[in-house]
C-alpha cells in the first residue's frame, strides 16, 4: 500500500467527493472508494495512467491544470480536492491553492520538502542543485519547477488566510521519525497538510 | 482492403456472416412532433450471445449515413465489413466474447427499418417526404421498443459515435433504470451555429436539385443525386481535419500541367468527387434531410432552462466520454460540456481526449490509444456484468 494513503485515509470522511488532481494510476482513489465509499473524481494528463485509472473503475477525466485550470468546477463542488506531490510541477501553485479554496471544502496537499537536510547538504557540499531519489531530476528538465520547503508553503498558507488543519511530516518512507517531528523542515522529506478556509 | 477480405470474413476477430432481421411494431409511437406512427418496422443485427440472465445486451447507435449493419459480412464475397467492424468482434472493445451486442436502423433511416423510402402502409405509398420529422427521443422510445421484445431490460451500456453518441446520452436521461453505462463519442450536447449552417447548406443542396420533386422524386423514377452528391462532399468535408486532408492529398494532381479548365484536377476534388456519387447511389435523400434535422434539434439540456446539469440529474450510469483533438465539427470542448455537468450533477464519469489527426471521422478508426482506452471501459463492464451474474 502506498504510504501516503494511510495518512490521507483518516481525513477524508465517509460518501462525499472527492477530486484528486494529478491522480495518477487511480491507486489513491481505488483505496477511498473502497475504504470509504467516496465518490471520486481524478484529473490526469498521461496516457497510460488514465487507461489504468479506468481499469481500476476510478472516474478519472483528462484535463491540463496547467492550461485549464480548475475552472470547469463550481464553488465548493468537493468536500475534499486532493494534490499529492504535484504541487511544486505546477505553473502556478499559489493561484491553484486558491482554486482549490474555492472548488473544495478542505484541501489535502503533500510535496517534497526541500528544506530536507540531505537537499542542503547537497548544495552545500556540491554547489549544485539537489537531486536524490525523491528528486532525480537535473535543474534543466525537471517538472518540479517550483520546489519549496515547509516554511514557505506555511507562510503561503497564512498570507492567503487559508488554515492549516493537521500536518503529518514523515521520511522518504512516510515513516514519522522522531528527529522529523522535533526539525521537520530539517528533517522531514514530505509533509501531508490538510488545509481548509 | 477488399483483397483480404474474404479472409478477414472467417477470422477469428469478425463476428463473421450476419444477416439481419426485421421486427414489426404495431402498438403506436407517438413522435415529439405531434404525430403518430402507428406501425413501423425496425431492422437490426446482433451479434454475440445474450447471458442467462439478459445483463450483457449492448446497444450499438448510429451515427448520419450509419445503419444497422455495424458490424461482420452478408457473405463470403462480401468486400466490405459493416461500419464498425473496427470496434465490435471477438477481442475488440466491444468483444462479443462477453457481450450481446444489439445495432439496429433507426426510424426515418433508409437501410430497411421504416423510414421515407417505405411504404405507408395507411395509403399504400412511399412516405417520401410526408415521413414524420423524427428526434433522437423518439428513436430512443422505439429502440426500448426493441428491447423489450428482445427480453433486455437493461442495456450493460449504450454506445456510439456523434450522433450515436447523442442517442446513448438520451437513454440515461429517458431511461435511467434501462441503462448501465453510456458510452458517447465525439458528441455533443447540442449543435453550434455553425454545425447548423452546414447542415442546411447540405439540406439546401438536396431540395434544390431539380430532381427532388419536393421529396416526391421516388414516383418519378429519379433521384436527386447531384444534391445528395453535394450535401455529402460538405459532410465529408466537416469529418476530416485540415492536417488529415493535407496529409493524404495535399496539393496532389493528376497531371503536373495545369489545364486551365475547371474540370477535377487536384486528388482531393477527385475523392470528394467519388465519395460523393457513390453516397448518391446509396444513400436516400429524404432520410439525409431527415438526419440532418434529428441532429439540429437535438439538446437534451432545453428541457431544463438550458441546464445541462439539471438534464443529467435523473441519469444514473457511468459515462465514458472520448473526444479527439482534431474533430472540428464536435470538438473536444463539446465534450468537456459534457463532462463538467455530469460532475457538477454528481454522476461518474471518465473522459479523455484522443490525439488524433483524422478530425471527426476519428471515432471509425482503431487509433491504439483510443482503442485501449475503449476496451479498458468496456472489459471493466463485462467484469461488473460478470460479478452479478454469478
Amino acid at each position: 500500500m502506498r504510504a501516503d494513503l494511510r495518512v490521507i485515509e483518516p481525513w477524508v470522511e465517509l460518501n462525499t467527493q472527492v477530486l484528486d488532481l494529478g491522480c495518477g494510476d487511480g491507486t489513491l482513489l481505488a483505496y477511498l472508494q473502497e475504504k470509504k465509499k467516496v465518490l471520486g473524481y481524478g484529473l490526469e494528463i498521461d496516457q497510460k495512467q488514465i487507461t489504468s485509472c479506468i481499469e481500476k473503475g476510478v472516474n478519472v477525466v483528462e484535463q491540463d491544470l496547467d492550461k485549464k485550470g480548475l475552472r470547469n468546477f463550481a464553488d465548493k463542488q468537493f468536500d475534499t480536492v486532493i494534490m499529492t506531490q504535484a504541487l511544486q510541477a505546477i505553473k502556478r501553485p499559489d493561484a491553484m491553492l486558491e482554486e482549490m479554496m474555492r472548488i473544495g471544502r478542505q484541501g489535502i496537499v503533500t510535496f517534497p520538502n526541500f528544506g530536507y537536510w540531505r537537499c542542503r547538504h547537497y548544495l552545500l557540499w556540491h554547489g549544485k542543485m539537489p537531486m536524490s531519489k525523491t528528486l532525480p531530476h537535473t535543474w534543466y528538465n525537471t517538472p518540479n519547477i517550483h520546489l519549496c520547503t515547509f516554511k514557505d508553503f506555511e507562510a503561503l498558507c497564512r498570507q492567503k488566510n487559508i488554515k492549516i488543519l493537521n500536518r503529518t511530516v514523515v521520511d522518504a518512507n512516510f515513516e514519522q521519525s522522531r528527529f522529523a517531528l522535533m526539525w521537520p523542515n530539517l528533517f522531514a522529506e514530505f509533509a501531508v497538510y490538510r488545509i481548509s478556509r | 482492403m477488399s483483397s483480404t477480405s474474404v479472409a478477414q470474413s472467417s477470422a477469428e476477430n469478425s463476428v463473421g456472416i450476419i444477416k439481419p432481421k426485421t421486427i414489426h411494431f404495431d402498438q403506436a409511437l407517438e413522435l415529439v412532433c405531434g404525430k403518430t406512427l402507428n406501425q413501423y418496422d425496425l431492422i437490426y443485427e446482433t451479434y454475440g450471445k445474450l447471458n442467462a440472465d439478459h445483463s450483457n445486451a449492448v446497444l450499438i447507435c448510429h451515427a448520419l449515413s450509419g445503419d444497422h449493419h455495424a458490424a461482420g459480412y452478408y457473405a463470403e464475397s462480401d468486400p466490405k465489413a459493416g461500419w464498425w467492424d473496427s470496434c465490435i468482434g471477438p477481442g475488440k472493445p466491444v468483444d462479443t466474447n462477453e457481450f450481446f451486442v444489439v445495432s439496429l436502423n433507426n426510424l426515418g433511416g433508409c437501410g430497411g427499418s421504416t423510414g421515407p423510402n417505405t411504404v405507408n402502409p395507411e395509403t399504400g405509398k412511399l412516405f417520401g417526404p410526408d415521413f414524420p420529422i423524427v428526434t433522437v427521443k423518439d428513436w430512443v422510445e422505439s429502440q426500448a421498443r426493441l428491447a423489450d421484445k428482445l427480453d433486455i431490460k437493461t442495456w450493460s451500456a449504450v454506445v456510439g459515435g456523434s450522433l450515436g453518441g447523442m442517442q446513448a446520452l438520451t437513454w440515461s436521461l429517458d431511461y435511467p433504470d434501462r441503462i448501465k453505462h453510456a458510452v458517447v463519442i465525439a458528441s455533443t450536447p447540442k449543435l453550434t451555429a455553425q454545425n447548423i449552417a452546414f447542415n442546411e447548406i447540405s439540406r439546401k443542396a438536396i431540395t434544390s436539385d431539380p430532381e427532388f420533386h419536393d421529396g416526391h422524386y421516388y414516383n418519378l423514377n429519379t433521384v436527386p443525386t447531384k444534391g445528395l452528391m453535394l450535401a455529402r462532399m460538405i459532410g465529408h468535408i466537416t469529418y476530416l481535419s485540415d492536417e488529415a486532408m493535407g496529409e493524404k492529398f495535399g496539393r496532389e494532381r493528376k497531371s503536373s500541367a495545369f489545364n486551365f479548365n475547371y474540370g477535377v484536377e487536384f486528388e482531393v476534388e477527385s475523392y470528394l468527387n467519388f465519395q460523393g456519387k457513390r453516397f448518391s447511389k446509396t444513400f436516400d435523400a429524404n432520410t439525409y434531410l431527415l438526419m440532418t434535422r434529428v441532429l439540429d434539434y437535438f439538446d437534451p439540456a432545453a428541457d431544463f432552462g438550458g441546464s445541462l446539469e439539471q438534464a443529467f440529474e435523473k441519469s444514473k450510469c457511468g459515462y465514458l466520454v472520448v473526444s479527439f483533438s482534431t474533430d472540428w465539427r464536435f470538438s473536444p470542448e463539446r465534450s468537456e460540456q459534457l463532462v463538467s455537468a455530469m460532475v457538477k450533477a454528481g454522476k461518474s464519469v471518465s473522459y479523455a481526449e484522443i490525439d488524433s489527426q483524422y478530425g471527426h471521422d476519428a471515432f471509425l478508426i482503431p487509433t491504439e490509444r483510443y482503442m485501449s482506452l475503449f476496451s479498458a471501459y468496456m472489459k471493466r463492464i463485462a467484469q461488473e456484468v460478470n460479478v452479478n451474474e454469478s
